[in-house]
């Protein structure tokens, strides 16, 4: 499995690192979005608003997506899902190499995100750099719950529709407590607690994914 | 007392649904080792579902078979597809990795050495485009790239879809003498084709298909 997982993961980010797909759609894409919300809060409102944390992670959350259906689309044009298919991949092994990539691809996005949180939405550079460890989990566990679900609905025509339908009741408490444990960063709160209950639900998506993700494939 | 050879594909009254729509009704096929079989028919004929079903990418519906010793209807379809070596016409691979990339990505993933994939390369005649992005391939370079990711899996069955398609007579020429060879090996070989096969090297079994059933044979 880990061996898989390995090779699928090492697959992944050299497909990326050559198509440039991040860096010129999804990157651009999340950038100019946050630039909106800045520009919606207005420039005397932006630095003293407390929508900060709730607006980097609904920019955060349409960068997933998009990078959630891109994971699953270099896997499924018909020749190479028939041709990979008889390559007898352990399924679990697949779901956390795919998995991994996504969170690496996710916590770079993240980390530009933060960055443009506090230039463009004045979120405090010491709150941003607190929120660290519970952003780096949420986008982890926002990796592993999209890989599943992205698992379910790309073998459809309307995967980009069905996708965010479908993976809103999972992605909704990971958001949440995501904003939550970044609003109590910025407020001197801790953010263990939230840091804790995103680290297990990221076992539960991993546990899920490992068991399931055969079965998602052959549906 | 005679020495039996036990048929590699072995399917009796088979039957493929999609959504209550069948691709193949009431097939039986019988295909030994070392034994080239052509599937023709028209579009919608029910060629690349056959093969499909050969190779465990579809479940059987009905009827019964075994492909390489697996049971369809009850047996594990990932261990089959371990065993079959599928070049769709379509592409095999990652577009944007490169011809050692992919190669690479197979042989690991089935536990070769990476010596083979130069083996493989050199057999296709494909050693000079190994860094190359595969999507900068030309439609018979991709095919002959699609047969040297066979060539390091090494399958009991080979199923071509549509191998001929847009090839030039060098090419078609090149792909009969390896077809030649893989049937020496002892491996079955299915290809699937609009029309017969216009070879004076291969001397192949013809199964002509029409709404999912076969039509005739020669």
């Amino acid at each position: 499995m880990i061996r898989t997982a390995l090779l699928v993961f090492k697959k992944d980010l050299r497909i990326e690192m050559r198509s440039r797909v991040l860096l010129w759609q999804v990157l651009p894409f999340g950038v100019m979005a946050l630039l909106l919300c800045g520009i919606a809060l207005g420039p005397s409102r932006a630095g003293n608003s407390s929508a900060g944390p709730g607006l980097f992670y609904l920019v955060t959350l349409l960068v997933a997506l998009l990078m959630i259906n891109r994971s699953q689309s270099v896997d499924k044009t018909p020749g190479t899902k028939a041709s990979v298919a008889t390559l007898g991949l352990d399924p679990a092994g697949v779901f956390l190499g795919k998995s991994l990539a996504l969170a690496i691809e996710l916590w770079a996005t993240g980390i530009i995100l933060l960055g443009g949180s506090v230039v463009i939405l004045h979120t405090s550079l010491h709150g941003a750099i607190l929120a660290l460890p519970s952003v780096v989990v949420t986008l982890a566990a926002l990796a592993v719950a999209g890989t599943l679900y992205g698992a379910l609905t790309s073998g459809g025509d309307g995967a980009a529709t069905l996708l965010p339908v479908l993976a809103l009741p999972a992605f909704a408490p990971l958001l949440i407590a995501g904003e939550r444990s970044f609003s109590a960063a910025l407020n001197h709160g801790g953010i263990w607690r939230w840091w804790l209950i995103l680290s297990v639900a990221l076992s539960v998506y991993t546990a899920i994914g490992i068991l399931l993700y055969g079965v998602l494939e052959e549906s | 007392m005679t020495n039996a050879v036990t048929p590699t594909v072995d399917l009796h009254n088979a039957v493929v649904l999609s959504g209550g729509f069948p691709l193949l009704s009431g097939v039986d096929l019988q295909l030994l080792p070392s034994s080239l079989t052509v599937i023709t028919g028209a579009n919608g004929a029910g060629k690349t579902s056959l093969l499909r079903l050969l190779a465990g990418l579809v479940p059987l519906s009905e009827g019964s078979g075994t492909v390489a010793g697996v049971d369809l209807a009850n047996g594990d379809l990932r261990e089959l597809r371990r065993r079959v070596g599928w070049l769709g016409h379509e592409g095999s691979f990652y577009d944007d990795l490169t011809v050692r990339e992919n190669l690479t990505f197979a042989a690991k993933a089935l536990e070769r050495p990476l010596i083979e994939i130069e083996r493989a390369l050199q057999r296709v005649g494909l050693s000079n485009r190994i860094d190359t992005v595969t999507k900068k391939l030309s439609a018979g370079q991709r095919r002959r790239l699609g047969l040297s990711w066979l060539l390091i899996r090494r399958p009991e069955i080979w199923l071509l879809d549509e191998p001929y398609a847009s090839l030039d007579d060098e090419a078609r020429t090149f792909f009969d003498a390896l077809i030649t060879d893989i049937l020496r090996s002892g491996a079955t070989v299915v290809i699937s084709a609009h029309d017969k096969l216009k070879s004076e090297a291969l001397q192949p079994r013809t199964i002509v298909l029409g709404g999912g059933r076969i039509v005739s044979e020669s």
